[in-house]
């Protein structure tokens, strides 16, 4: 009996890679984190040479190549949503279900977009450019959580 | 800019579920392909730049030591480039800068991805965002580009049909490519809009499908490319630029990136007004509201002026600056091939090989990419004169 007849294929073979990680917060997260979690507090960085103001808090101004590190700047927790997304795609592996809402937000006092959620209020209503302000997480854990989402500005 | 280049031969695959079709198999169809497009076999090719996206798509870490051979990389210099969605234009950058550089006389680029092997793309793509500030409720691409649209709409106060309109002439368009991927005949305005809100304001018919695909072409130095083919596509000008994700004063409808791509590309190529100058282009529009974004950001027109440009008809098949005749990544995303396949379109149209796509009498074309948040591009143009 020779080759077998290509009337038949094996098709795919079905595996999953599962690899854990730790990512490391670097000195200015770990200090925005720990001022979210005890003190509900935003903070940011003044780049040394631009002097923009940046949150999350980066150790170097990207547009720049300086360190941010002589200044440590208390920012609000309100600001202008820029843009944003309503989600109502779902696809494996999701951290939260849609559909859901999150957007760019302009924080007072800041130079660049900070990413979160958008809570209290129906998808319609969400416009860009509306004033919002963050709801602090009762239980902070010194992530990104530790703002629940921003809802529209009282 | 280094020794004068020409591509001379442009191999592609299909774009689809390639469910017959193994990985080394989809590469080696592609380089087969190119050698066979100018004549040249395996033996000519010095050199492999190597292209492929993220290795999460497949599950497959250091994908080029599976596959050097099968691009013809046997006892040679493989390099493996990536930069997400830009890969395929950074490989054919690589490539020739190869070539350019006086380094070799013949080198092979190659890029593809099998995406249809992944449960979904999308778990793959939302690894690419910072893991502890924004990976927490994105959406893959889909979600990063909404805000994108989202904001150029609002900005410049654009409605919705813009960006449908955008995808129906892409999927209009598509209908001549034979390497595309969405090809639905009759395919209208009504029927895009139908389609459900996915990730507002981008619907179903705003965003490109999932393919399987690989993209070839061969560089080759000035005195090697007349013994090989009397249709080159000469390189006029090339540029890669990066930035950040959280920059300060980052506008997400403004791609200062490419719009600095784009003028050191046409520094290069000595144009001076795009719009005139340039007979079509091939822009990575993954996303239908990139289209006019993107027009923007490689100068046809002012910040803002995208949409009206659109309006004119000057980018569509009958307009004077036809913009993706392929239907563009819009109608076909690999990924790890999508923006070398926005190079090899711009070089077909120049050499005149084209088919039912060619832009007749297309002597200067660009070529784009697109990758990361927003903020990776890659620019080639080609022409059909030194």
């Amino acid at each position: 009996m020779g080759v077998n007849k290509m009337t038949e294929i094996i098709k795919s073979v079905k595996r999953t890679n599962y690899v854990p990680y730790r990512w490391v917060y670097g000195r200015d997260l770990s200090r925005f984190f720990l001022e979210t979690k005890n003190n509900q507090k935003l903070y940011g960085v003044r780049c040394t040479k631009c002097q923009k103001v940046l949150v999350p808090p980066a150790e170097v101004c990207g547009v720049c190549f300086a360190p941010t590190y002589k200044e440590w700047i208390p920012v609000s927790d309100h600001g202008v949503l820029n843009t944003y997304t309503v989600v109502n795609l779902s696809f494996p592996g999701q951290p939260t279900n849609p559909p859901y809402a999150y957007g760019l937000v302009h924080l007072d006092g800041t130079d660049n977009l900070f990413s979160h959620m958008i809570g209290e209020v129906e998808f319609d209503k969400i416009k860009p450019n509306m004033r919002v302000q963050a709801v602090w997480n009762p239980d902070p854990k010194g992530d990104l959580f530790d703002i629940k989402y921003f809802k529209p500005e009282e | 800019m280094g020794r004068r280049v020409a591509v001379v031969g442009v191999g592609m695959t299909e774009n689809k579920s390639h469910w017959d079709c193994s990985m080394p198999a989809l590469y080696r169809l592609a380089v087969t392909r190119a050698l066979a497009d100018c004549g040249l076999t395996h033996k000519d090719i010095q050199a492999v730049s190597f292209g492929q996206s993220p290795e999460y798509f497949e599950g497959i870490n250091h994908p080029e030591k599976w596959l050097a051979e099968a691009c013809g990389g046997y006892l040679k210099p493989v390099f493996r480039i990536h930069t997400g969605g830009t890969v395929g234009g950074s490989a054919a950058i690589g490539g020739y800068y190869l070539v350019a550089s006086g380094m070799f006389d013949v080198v092979l680029a190659v890029s593809g991805n099998k995406l249809n092997e992944t449960a979904s793309a999308q778990i793959g793509l939302g690894t690419v965002y910072d893991p502890i500030i924004g990976r927490q409720f994105n959406t893959g691409a889909p979600s990063a580009v909404a805000l994108q649209s989202l904001r150029y709409m609002s900005k410049y106060g654009y409605n919705e049909d813009y960006g449908i309109r955008a995808a129906v002439q892409n999927r209009q368009n598509a209908m001549n490519n034979p390497y595309a991927q969405l090809k639905i005949p009759g395919y209208n305005f009504e029927m895009a809009k139908s389609t459900p809100m996915l990730c507002y304001p981008l619907r179903l018919a705003d965003m490109c499908p999932t393919s399987d695909a690989a993209c070839a072409m061969i560089f080759v130095a000035e005195d090697r490319v007349r013994k090989i083919t009397d249709r080159p596509a000469w390189v006029r000008g090339t540029a890669a630029t990066a930035a950040g994700v959280y920059y300060a004063d980052r506008d997400w409808a403004v791609p200062i990136e490419l719009r600095k791509a784009a003028e050191i590309a046409y520094k290069q190529a000595g144009i001076k007004d795009p719009l005139k100058e340039l007979d079509v282009v091939e822009l990575y529009n993954a996303f239908s509201w990139q289209e006019l974004v993107w027009y923007e950001g490689i100068g046809l027109c002012d910040w803002g002026e995208g949409g009206k440009l659109f309006d004119k008809g000057i980018t569509a098949m009958t307009g004077s600056l036809p913009s993706n005749p392929s239907g563009g990544t819009l109608c076909a995303n690999s990924i790890g091939a999508a923006a070398m396949f926005r190079k090899a379109e711009a070089a077909l149209q120049v050499m005149g090989k084209a088919g039912a796509r060619q832009v007749q009498g297309a002597k200067l074309s660009l070529g784009h990419g697109w990758g990361g948040a927003i903020q990776f591009h890659t620019i080639m143009v080609f022409g059909s004169e030194k």
